[in-house]
């Protein structure tokens, strides 16, 4: 079978530096594979250059055995930079059918078919009432429900998630791990998910995609969260501590992954109810 | 009705009709994504290079409007093509747009045959329009709304969702640049009713009352064209009666439109189904 991701001794090279060098690993379709790593380690430049938007300056990258191709209907895609327009007062269901074909020339329109879809996508990730808010009026949490509902769209056979959990409860965490684990496994979609976070997805993941030092180690959590494995990816002596099913990456007695977590938390969470 | 076929027996204000129905339009449409984008200054500082093009045009004996359209249209090309996210920059912007009335300023004192031109120019003189230049308003409004029919469900699309839309395929800088450049023949058509100072008041003060009435697209784009012609039709209407100046008219109805809107949707946030909305936010 054709893999849905392969990278050959590829090297992602951005703003002069090697984000990813010479690295190599396969994901086969259906697979759920949490993305993790350190801050600028690549997780964003893996996906942009999957999109077709960063070309390797070497090796292969394919997609489904083909080159990526900017425009790849097939590929869902929640992008972790989301400009959003302070005073955008246009409602959920608009935002979402703007993405529907939004590359093509001409006037807007909709069918039955599309507008069935949206609602239905809506419904999926529970956020079915946002379709006539305007987007001003939504918390960060709310918007990134409707992201979600946004790349789930068209049937996609490849997720690229990066960072969806942010600035979600946790109960919505929970609610969005679940929907796309549910999807990964029913209609057999491939699944990138980043997070800063390893231990809300153990329980969803196949395998692991750890990326760090412009190296990247792909297996199951315990071939990849071991000291000697991430010691390399991140250039220090790490331990990995274990508790109560719970895994902690530690650098000099501190967790690295919940500081860069932290670091990463804007503001406009939700609050809790 | 006689008050009404009062005002068209002169040929001035039938003239003056047909331009600003033909320039509020535009405005209307054109101004709705200018406000979504959030880009409104971008659009208030091409009017400003607008002027300095009219009044160079006068200096080397062109006509105004061509002067306005010529230097919008090139500045607001370059604006799309320098940057992406150059037009949103307030400061680069306020820049330019100072620098440009500037040059405007020094233009007039070199010909000053054209100052008396300066305050239609800068307020506008609707009441002056001939057929020449409503035919040239109706050439320009058929070019940008076209245009922007081309482009529109790209630009809705870039419009909120720039990272997506990029990785979907759609040329931001593309999309980007024209959409600026047909904000900048509209600008142009606009100038001619109200003036280069007072755009505004029909390519931003409508759209943004229609968006604060309803969030649906279409809807809104409707409703923000409808509200820019009510508002310059009401406006003439009112400077034919009361003798006040067309673009003063249409400026208070503007930000009473606006302010009306804003009253609207506080009112509706009273409600209280709508406070838990707002508490949850």
């Amino acid at each position: 079978m054709t893999d849905a991701v392969e990278l050959e001794h590829a090297t992602l090279r951005l703003g002069g530096r090697d984000v990813l060098a010479d690295v190599s690993f396969a994901i086969k379709p259906g697979e759920f594979i949490g993305v993790l790593g350190p801050n600028g380690s690549g997780k964003t430049t893996l996906m942009r250059a999957i999109l077709g938007l960063l070309t390797p300056s070497g090796g292969q990258l394919r997609v489904f055995g083909r080159t990526p191709w900017r425009g790849d209907a097939t590929i869902g895609y929640l992008p972790q930079l989301r400009t959003v327009l302070p005073d955008l007062r246009i409602r959920g269901f608009d935002f979402m059918a703007s993405s529907l074909n939004g590359e093509r020339w001409g006037l807007p329109s909709l069918s039955r078919a599309d507008r069935a879809m949206i609602e239905e996508t809506l419904s999926l990730t529970g956020a079915r009432e946002l379709a006539a808010r305007p987007l001003s009026d939504m918390s960060g949490g709310e918007r990134q429900r409707l992201l979600l509902a946004q790349a789930l769209i068209g049937e996609p056979q490849l997720l690229l998630l990066d960072e969806p959990l942010i600035s979600l409860d946790a109960r919505h965490q929970e609610a969005a791990i679940a929907v796309v684990r549910g999807l990964c496994r029913e209609r057999g979609i491939t699944v990138l998910f980043s997070a800063h976070e390893l231990n809300q997805l153990i329980g969803a993941l196949d395998r692991v995609l750890y990326l760090g030092n412009g190296q990247a180690a792909l297996g199951s959590v315990d071939e990849v969260m071991t000291a000697p494995v991430l010691s390399r990816l991140y250039g220090t002596d790490i331990h990995v501590l274990r508790a109560e099913g719970h895994i902690f990456v530690m650098s000099r007695g501190r967790d690295v992954e919940h500081v860069a977590h932290r670091h990463n938390h804007g503001p406009g969470h939700e609050h809790h109810h | 009705m006689s008050i009404i076929t009062d005002m068209f027996q002169y040929e001035f204000m039938t003239n003056a009709f047909a331009a600003a129905g033909i320039a509020a339009l535009v405005s209307g449409v054109v101004g709705y994504f200018l406000v979504m984008r959030g880009q409104t200054f971008a659009g208030h500082a091409l009017s400003h290079i607008g002027f300095a093009g009219a009044t160079g045009a006068g200096l080397i004996g062109l006509s105004a409007i061509w002067g306005l359209t010529g230097f919008t249209l090139a500045a607001g090309i370059v604006m799309g093509l320098l940057s992406e996210r150059i037009s949103n920059r307030d400061v680069a912007i306020g820049i330019v747009l100072a620098l440009a009335l500037g040059f405007g300023l020094l233009f007039l004192h070199y010909y000053t045959a054209f100052a008396s031109q300066a305050t239609a120019l800068l307020f506008g003189n609707v009441l002056a329009v001939d057929h020449a230049t409503i035919a040239t308003l109706g050439v320009l409004a058929a070019i940008s709304l076209l245009a922007l029919c081309v482009i529109m469900r790209p630009l809705i699309f870039a419009s909120l969702q720039p990272e997506l839309a990029e990785a979907k395929g759609v040329n931001l800088r593309f999309v980007s640049t024209a959409f600026l450049a047909i904000v900048a023949l509209a600008v142009s058509q606009c100038a001619q009713i109200v003036g280069v100072l007072l755009v505004f008041t029909l390519m931003v003060g409508p759209p943004a009352a229609a968006q604060r009435v309803t969030t649906r697209l279409w809807s809104g784009l409707a409703l923000s064209a409808g509200l820019a012609l009510a508002e310059a039709w009401l406006g003439l209407t009112l400077a034919f009666y009361s003798d006040w100046p067309v673009s003063f008219c249409i400026a208070i109805l503007s930000a009473a439109g606006y302010f009306a809107a804003l009253g609207a949707s506080a009112l509706r946030w009273r409600h209280p189904h709508a406070a838990v909305l707002e508490d949850a936010a």
